[in-house]
């Protein structure tokens, strides 16, 4: 394995040893590769990049026009809890404004900020298929929906006293949230342990209590 | 009503439907043995030509002919669409983390009809939960011998790689996706050539949606004549639709299409949330121009119907407004989104969504100038001349002249109301 990821953890480099081998082309494997490089690194770095350019044998600034493209990578640090809320058109007829301004009030970030200690940023995204339980929110990803201004404030209040080491769609739809999309079925038993998303491949998913 | 496809195993057996064991016990993977060892791949192309599935991720193209272009080269790919991104769809989600195996079985179905032997489901990066349902199943799958190597025995062989997207809508348009899945900018590309002569990595290359490749073992198992005959002709089988908004029971229905909207509005989706008026619904998902009562409650909700009155089916999404609705704001809130979401690579594009989006938040801010419709218009009309439906293209692909449709929407059906907001704002001058 190459040299310049020597200072990853030995599973995040048998991860990307597999990422790459699972692509006919190594150039497919930046995605998944930033996400890793993103969890070694915190967020997408001008280290993580120049990592991701040589194990998959382009240049950094091709990885660069790719980190920059999604917004899921990011190029900055980021809080431990990413609060994203949705205020695409489903969530916006139900009040999405609402609970954004409540999870800035409780928090004390402002959408595109961090709060002081590090703990929460917050952001405004567009839909994330989440319609029929409108409003929705993702921490790390992991869904919650038919949130309410009033659920929302407490959801801030859970992660800043909680702090919980693995954030859990059920878990959190449980305390914080109302209406689905549809029947969840049984619970779901992994989550984010960073803001993430939580995907065994790429090293981000853990399962919760 | 009657008939179910999709849905039957989650809504039998909802602790458990996304489990190998559950999907056996409920006849899973039956159309895959009855597909390797008693059919050949054009047996299945053939079934499914017949069967007149129209693809589900929106444009609505039959499944059966796109699979007939695919050349003959080798090695080509199956490329499954899991980037559902169109605001008020969540059907594909609740395919994938509630039943991954029904998608896997067609994955592998279609893999061996197409002669495909790595699969890949590009899942958007917002859906973790959807890729670690279908990344188990995968892996199940692989334990099982239903992937890898020699599948069941036959000499079909076939790997499947999941791939998560990072948060672009633009990557739901299948040569964006390829893009992406290449490790580039998910941008679209100039058609021709068409995914099908040069898609992944310049090879033959199929791209479908998973309620699309979801369908593929029920096709098998039963023939394609036997999904043809649900359902009006050209909507034929059953089309799961993903209702939200300000409607009494929002989410996902499998429904048979042919019924008027009035009946699905009402009656399966038990009206409008708290007895109000309906003032206008989104038939087809952000892209789709709108529909309102006193035209369009009796129109059939067919694929043909609705085009014909100027909108689409899309990929299932309808989107409810009340009476209360500012229909500004909502058309704000629509084309902000495709201003975001312009990849940038052409101009009416890039630069008319978010031109519309000023000139309509300035509007909502009370700023608004009474020459602002015109210049919505005109700004419409330089992205998708003529406003037409079908939209006319000046970009590469589709996004720039959806964003279009809410502006034509909203001076089509609500012009007194746009005029008032207008004329109310503080520093209009005339």
């Amino acid at each position: 394995m190459s040299a310049v990821i020597a200072g990853w953890s030995q599973d995040n480099r048998e991860r990307a040893r597999l990422i790459l081998a699972s692509y006919p082309e190594k150039r497919s494997a930046v995605m998944p590769l930033l996400y890793i490089a993103s969890l070694e690194h915190e967020y997408v770095t001008e280290d993580a990049m120049r990592e991701v350019a040589e194990l998959t044998e382009i240049s950094a600034v091709q990885v660069r026009s790719v980190a920059s493209f999604y917004t899921m990578f990011k190029s900055n640090a980021v809080g431990d809890y990413l609060v994203s809320v949705c205020a695409s058109i489903s969530c916006h007829l139900l009040g999405a404004d609402e609970v954004l301004a409540a999870v800035e009030k409780a928090s004390g970030a402002s959408a595109g900020e961090t709060t002081e200690d590090g703990s929460i940023s917050v952001e405004r995204v567009e839909c994330i298929g989440a319609c029929g339980g409108a409003p929705a929110v993702q921490v790390n990803y992991e869904l919650i929906e038919g949130v309410t201004p009033e659920k929302a404030k407490g959801l801030v209040k859970w992660l800043t006293d909680a702090r919980p080491a693995v954030v859990l769609t059920d878990e959190m739809q449980q305390l914080f949230g109302g209406q689905r999309s549809f029947d969840w079925g049984s619970s779901e038993p992994e989550g984010a342990t960073r803001p993430l998303p939580a995907f065994g491949p790429y090293g981000s998913a853990e399962v919760g209590r | 009503m009657t008939e179910m496809i999709l849905t039957q195993r989650m809504t039998a057996h909802p602790s458990d439907s996304h489990t190998l064991s559950r999907y056996l016990d409920t006849g899973g993977y039956t159309a895959l043995t009855k597909a390797l060892d008693n059919m050949s791949e054009e047996e299945i192309v053939e079934e499914v030509k017949a069967s007149n599935m129209r693809g589900r991720g929106g444009a609505g193209f039959p499944t059966g002919v796109k699979w007939g272009f695919l050349a003959p080269a080798q090695p080509r790919y199956l490329v499954v669409n899991c980037d559902e991104s169109e605001p008020g769809t969540f059907n594909d989600r609740q395919l994938t983390e509630r039943d991954p195996h029904q998608l896997l079985e067609g994955i592998i179905i279609s893999s061996y009809a197409l002669g495909v032997s790595h699969a890949f489901v590009y899942i958007r990066g917002e859906y973790p939960k959807a890729a670690r349902r279908l990344q188990r199943a995968v892996d199940e799958a692989y334990e099982a011998g239903y992937l890898g190597e020699h599948i069941r025995g036959s000499e079909f062989s076939l790997d499947v790689t999941l791939h998560l997207g990072g948060g672009a809508y633009i990557c739901g348009e299948e040569t964006a996706l390829l893009n992406s899945l290449e490790g580039k900018r998910g941008e679209p590309r100039l058609k021709p050539p068409f995914p099908a002569v040069e898609g992944l990595y310049a090879k033959p290359t199929i791209v479908n949606n998973v309620e699309s490749i979801s369908n593929i073992p029920w096709i098998t198992a039963n023939g394609g004549a036997a999904y043809a005959s649900i359902g009006p002709e050209r909507s034929a089988g059953t089309k799961m639709l993903s209702m939200s908004g300000h409607i009494r029971k929002p989410g996902n229905y499998e429904i048979v299409m042919g019924m008027t909207w009035r009946e699905l509005i009402y009656e399966i989706g038990g009206g409008i949330t708290d007895g109000k008026a309906l003032k206008a619904w989104i038939p087809g998902g952000a892209s789709s121009p709108w529909f309102v009562p006193d035209e369009h409650l009796d129109t059939l909700l067919t694929i043909d119907d609705v085009a014909s009155n100027g909108s689409m089916v899309g990929a299932g999404a309808v989107i409810v407004m009340d009476e209360t609705t500012n229909v500004v704001a909502a058309a704000h809130r629509l084309v902000r989104f495709f201003a975001h979401e312009s990849c940038g690579q052409c101009t009416p594009c890039r630069e008319g969504t978010s031109w519309m989006e000023a000139v309509l938040k300035r509007i909502l801010d009370g700023n608004g100038r009474p020459e602002d419709i015109d210049l919505l218009l005109d700004i419409s009309d330089n992205i998708s001349p003529g406003l037409k439906w079908p939209p006319a293209m000046t970009t590469i692909c589709p996004l720039g002249p959806s964003a279009v449709s809410p502006i034509t929407s909203i001076t089509r059906w609500f012009m007194p109301e746009l005029e008032a907001i207008i004329a109310g704002s503080e520093v209009a001058v005339g």
